[in-house]
Parts: C-alpha cells; structure tokens; sequence
C-alpha cells in the first residue's frame, strides 16, 4: 500500500459521486439479509439437498415401476408421494431455522464480528429484523420454490414411466391436479410453517443473542422447566404440547389435523378467514414481536465475547 | 468544529471503575493518540465515543449521542476495532459489495484502488488471508468512506513493523486531510510519534496528560547526562531518571523554572524524548494524578 497513490488522492469530499441521502430505508435491509445468505450457506444448500435426496429415491422407485405394476401409486390417492416429499422439505425447513435461530445473534459476537458490522450505518433493528426474516420469510419462500420444483420433476418422471409402459399419462394429470396442490403448499407453508411458529423462532433468535455459550440449552431450559412444572403441578402437557403444535404447523387453527393426511390435502385447511381471525395467531405474533424488540435491545449492550 | 465532547465521562464494569470522570475535547484536523497501559480504559473511551457501550457523563459526538443514535452516526465515523474484527467467512469482493450496499458515503472504485496495490484477490475468503492482509483490507474498506471521524483501536496489533509502517503512511498520505480526525488508541507508541497532532495519556480511567505535539517538541527535554555532572543535573530536578548503558538519562520538563535549553546542553547530549519514554516518565512518576486537572486538547486553545 505504499506505491502511487495520486489518482486516489484528489480531494476526497469532492469524489463522493453519492448524496448521504439518497440511500433508502430498504438497502440496509436487503444488504443484510444478503450477508446472511452469504454465511449461512446451509439456508439453501440443506433443501437443495433434501430435494436431490427426495428426487432419487422418487427416480429409483420410478424406475422399478417400469418393469413391476405402474408406480406403485394408489390410484385414489395419487399426491401421497408429493405430499410425503413436501413434509420431508418442511421438515427440513423447521431443522435449519431453529439451528440458524439459536447461532442467529450468538455467531457475530463469538467471532468478533459484531464490532465490524457495529462501524457501519445499520441499526440493531434493522439486524435483528433481516435475522428475523430467514426464518419467518426467506426460508419458507425457499422451502416452497424448492419444493415445487422437485414435485414438478416427480410429475415429469412419472409420466415418462407411464409413456415409457405405453400407458397414457391423462389419469396422473387429471387426478393430481397439480396447480391447485401447488397453492395449497403454498398456503400451508406460509400458514403453518411462517406465522404460526414465529413465537418459537424469535424465541430463539431473542435466546441467541444472551448467553456466552450454549445457546440450545438456554433457549430449551425455560420450556422444559415450564412444562416440567406444569405437570408435575397439574398432571397435564398443555405447555409442551403448545409449544410442539407451534413448531411443527400442526394445530387445530392451522389444519384439521387427521393422522393419515398431507398438508397438500385439501381436507386439511381451514379457511384463510378462519385462520386470521384465530385469537391464536394474534397472541403468538405479538409474542414474537416482543421477543424481536427484546432481541434488538440487547444487541444494543452486547459486544464480543 | 469539535468533533468530540466530552465532560465527566464515567463507566464502570461491576466494581472496575474504567472511566472516571474524563473530558475530552477533539477538534477537527487533529490526529490523536489516546496512550495508556493495558486496562487504562482506552476501549472503553472509544467505546463510548463509538456508541457500542452506556455510559454516565456527557458526550456529544459530531453533534450527536452516540448511544442513542449509533447508525446515524456511524455514517460520518468509521472505526477499525482491531485486527479480528473481519468475518472470516466473508468474500473480499462480499466484503465490498456489502459496504456500498449499506454505506452512503463508500466509494467502491476508491477501495478497488487500494485493494489493486496489495496481493489481495477479490475471490479470496479472508480466513485464507494473512494477518498483515486482513488489515490491509479492513482499511482499504474504511479509507474509502467518506466519514469525517475515524476511531483506531490498537489497529496494528500483531502486525509486524513492515506492515504498521506502511498502515500509518498509508493513513497520512492517502486518507487524512483538515476535514478529517483521526483518534487513535495503542501502547504501540514508536511508529506514531511522527504522525500525531496530538497525545493524550490515559491511566485507571483519567486522563493523567494532554498536549500537542508542537508543545510536547517544545516543552520536553532528555539529556543523557555526562558522568561528572550528574550531581549538577540532578539539582535540576528532573521529571524522571533512566540508566541506558550505564549513562543516566534525564527527562526535563522546560516549564519549570529553573531549567532552559541551553543550561541543559551543557550537561550532556540533548534531545527530544519518545513518547513512550515520556509516557513511563509520566506514569510512574505521578502515581494517582491529580485527577481534576485535565488540559485542554492543543487544538482547542
């Protein structure tokens, strides 16, 4: 860094092409979440990896199918290997988040980091929010687009073993209905695996940013002192119960739930109407937003540790 | 135009008292060097002025609280924490695309230029980058923001003198000017002596001495005495007294009355001290200080 610096040299106020204001809200934001992106590969690289799984298991059992009875599929219930495959991806999207909630606040102050993204114009809640927006939005955006790729790939190999045998292919696609499944992943991930479990993630991601070390054991010590407490005063599980139903998507607010059904099944919604009007979700959002507002304010004290 | 303002600065961690009472005043075009032993509570000054830690006392930074308004600040004051402080995950072209994607004031192809005169590559990761690089690139980074404050905090730490030489030079030559001000904090005090404006001691949280560097040049006086004259040169009373090679060397303070320049030449060789020969002079020769003496900044007066 010694040698001919002239060009760099004239008058450095003048050079600055950009006015102070022009920066909108937003790009801090967007930035962020890039940054988390960048780190946290495991975002996109777990699902991408689940799918691939999930389409080689579908290809093999396809290609078994060519030589014994066609895709070994229940006529009556052509979706159920689609709607296995989406419960593996959500199941998949639940492991990252809560594994990228817990190290969320805890990673930047561990490798020091924290003082470097501290010397640049970001608020804390403007942190705090594009942590909270990988699993509240990111990864269920991600988790559907995935996943409606891979079923799209499955419905294009299932019809190639249908030709390949020289059956038609018109009872599969009628029967599947494709688009329609598609808005109910959509709908179901959104519902059950976006707003419904936001009390538990930014639980976690609130967690995070706390104690030195050992961030699961903080974060799961109160629920299972609660629940510990609960039934041995009261004999019941309500607590645990409440907080398993929030984490997986599974409550009577969110589906109908039946043992033997896919979220992709129809049957299993309620109304959008029904949902958004649940006391439930209301309470559990503004339980998340207080979490998120506790989370910004210590990431305000906490420094490196 | 002050850039720093401070009055009864304190904080403390438990019982630890870190500051105590500190003023400070920085004005602008000044070049500080905040020196001070190992928890003198130099970060924790820096801290404060940077937002990163509560504090009790007043503090006006560029205007502003720097606890409350930490973001809106940081867009006229950067800050280089220390040679750690980089993710290692991060990409040197990710480390670049975030700065101008979140500050207004960075200019890319500025940052560019210095990174085109280092051995740093854009794909590199900078866990893969050597220590002396990170640094390297951590100030290619801060030189291309436009910010009017830039806070150091022991930024060559670890670094060896090739690397620190070539940071400061490239700080004097590249980045500084009269609308900026630079305050830095180190116990690395031999490279900086050339490049401060200003110094400024720092002891269990005080400041126990203050002046600029044209005063400090003008007012402080070592003189490694002839053996005969020792006897003569310590009636002078001299600020404080080291043996090297079996010569004594003696720090004079030319503000006392009976000594002057001339009188001193004659006991031996004079010249002027380093700072950190002043700084040992200073720290073990007031243990305690007086504590509501604090000077005024060279610039402010």
């Amino acid at each position: 860094m010694t040698t001919q610096s002239n060009v760099m040299h004239e008058s450095p106020l003048e050079s600055q092409p950009i006015a102070p204001a022009a920066m909108s809200a937003t790009r801090p934001l967007y930035w962020s979440i890039r940054r988390e992106l960048w780190e946290n590969r495991s975002i996109y690289i777990a699902p991408l990896a689940v799918a691939g799984v999930a389409l080689f298991g579908f290809a093999l059992g396809s290609i078994a199918g060519i030589w014994e009875k066609p895709l070994r599929l229940n006529p009556a219930q052509p979706q159920a290997p689609y709607d296995m495959a989406a419960g593996l991806m959500m199941l998949t999207g639940i492991v990252v988040s809560v594994f990228y909630c817990l190290d969320a606040l805890h990673g930047e102050r561990r490798d020091r980091s924290i003082l470097f993204w501290k010397s640049l114009p970001v608020s804390d809640l403007t942190t705090v929010l594009s942590k909270a927006s990988i699993p509240l939005v990111v990864l269920p955006l991600l988790t559907f687009a995935i996943t409606f790729a891979m079923q799209w790939l499955m419905l294009v190999m299932s019809s190639a073993v249908l030709l390949v045998r020289g059956l038609s292919v018109a009872t599969l696609w009628t029967k599947l209905s494709f688009l329609r499944m598609s808005w109910l992943l959509l709908y179901h991930i959104l519902t059950a695996h976006a707003l419904w479990p936001a009390p538990i993630y930014c639980w976690l991601l609130f967690v995070s940013g706390w104690p030195r070390r050992a961030t699961f054991l903080w974060a799961a010590l109160p629920l299972v002192a609660i629940a510990g407490v609960e039934q041995i005063a009261f004999h019941t599980w309500h607590f645990a119960a409440l907080v398993g139903s929030r984490l997986i998507g599974a409550a009577p607010t969110v589906a109908s739930t039946s043992p033997d059904m896919f979220p992709t099944d129809p049957m299993t919604h309620i109304a959008p109407g029904t949902f958004l009007s649940s006391p439930g979700l209301w309470i559990g959002l503004a339980i998340a937003a207080a979490f998120l507002a506790a989370a910004v304010r210590l990431r305000r004290y906490q420094g490196p540790i | 135009m002050t850039v720093v303002e401070a009055r009864g600065l304190c904080k403390a961690f438990g019982t630890n008292i870190a500051l105590d009472g500190v003023a400070l005043h920085i004005e602008e075009g000044r070049i500080l060097g905040l020196i001070g032993p190992n928890g003198a509570g130099k970060t924790t000054a820096l801290n404060a002025i940077l937002g990163l830690t509560p504090y009790q006392g007043e503090l006006k930074v560029l205007g502003r609280d720097p606890w409350t308004e930490r973001d809106r600040l940081m867009r006229d004051v950067s800050f280089i924490a220390d040679v750690a402080v980089l993710p290692r995950w991060i990409r040197v072209s990710q480390a670049l695309d975030y700065v101008a994607g979140v500050h207004p004031r960075f200019d890319r192809a500025k940052a560019e230029g210095f990174l085109a005169r280092t051995a740093i590559k854009r794909a590199t990761k900078v866990r893969e980058l050597s220590k002396g690089m990170v640094t390297q690139l951590h100030l290619a980074l801060v030189m291309a923001i436009d910010a009017r404050l830039l806070v150091l905090d022991e930024p060559t730490l670890g670094l060896d003198i090739l690397y620190r030489k070539q940071f400061y030079d490239s700080l004097l030559n590249d980045y500084f000017d009269r609308n900026r001000t630079i305050v830095v904090a180190t116990h690395q005090v031999e490279e900086l002596q050339h490049v401060l404006t200003d110094l400024m001691f720092i002891n269990r949280g005080r400041i126990v001495f203050s002046c600029s560097m044209e005063e400090f040049e003008s007012r402080y006086l070592e003189v490694m005495v002839n053996p005969e004259q020792i006897a003569a040169a310590r009636a002078l009373k001299p600020m404080y007294e080291r043996q090297v090679l079996g010569r004594s060397i003696l720090l004079f303070d030319l503000k006392s009355d009976d000594v002057d320049r001339q009188r001193l030449a004659a006991l031996g060789d004079v010249r002027t001290p380093s700072i950190a020969d002043l700084f040992v002079a200073v720290l073990t020769n007031k243990p305690g200080n007086q504590p509501g003496q604090v000077q005024v900044q060279g610039a402010a007066q």
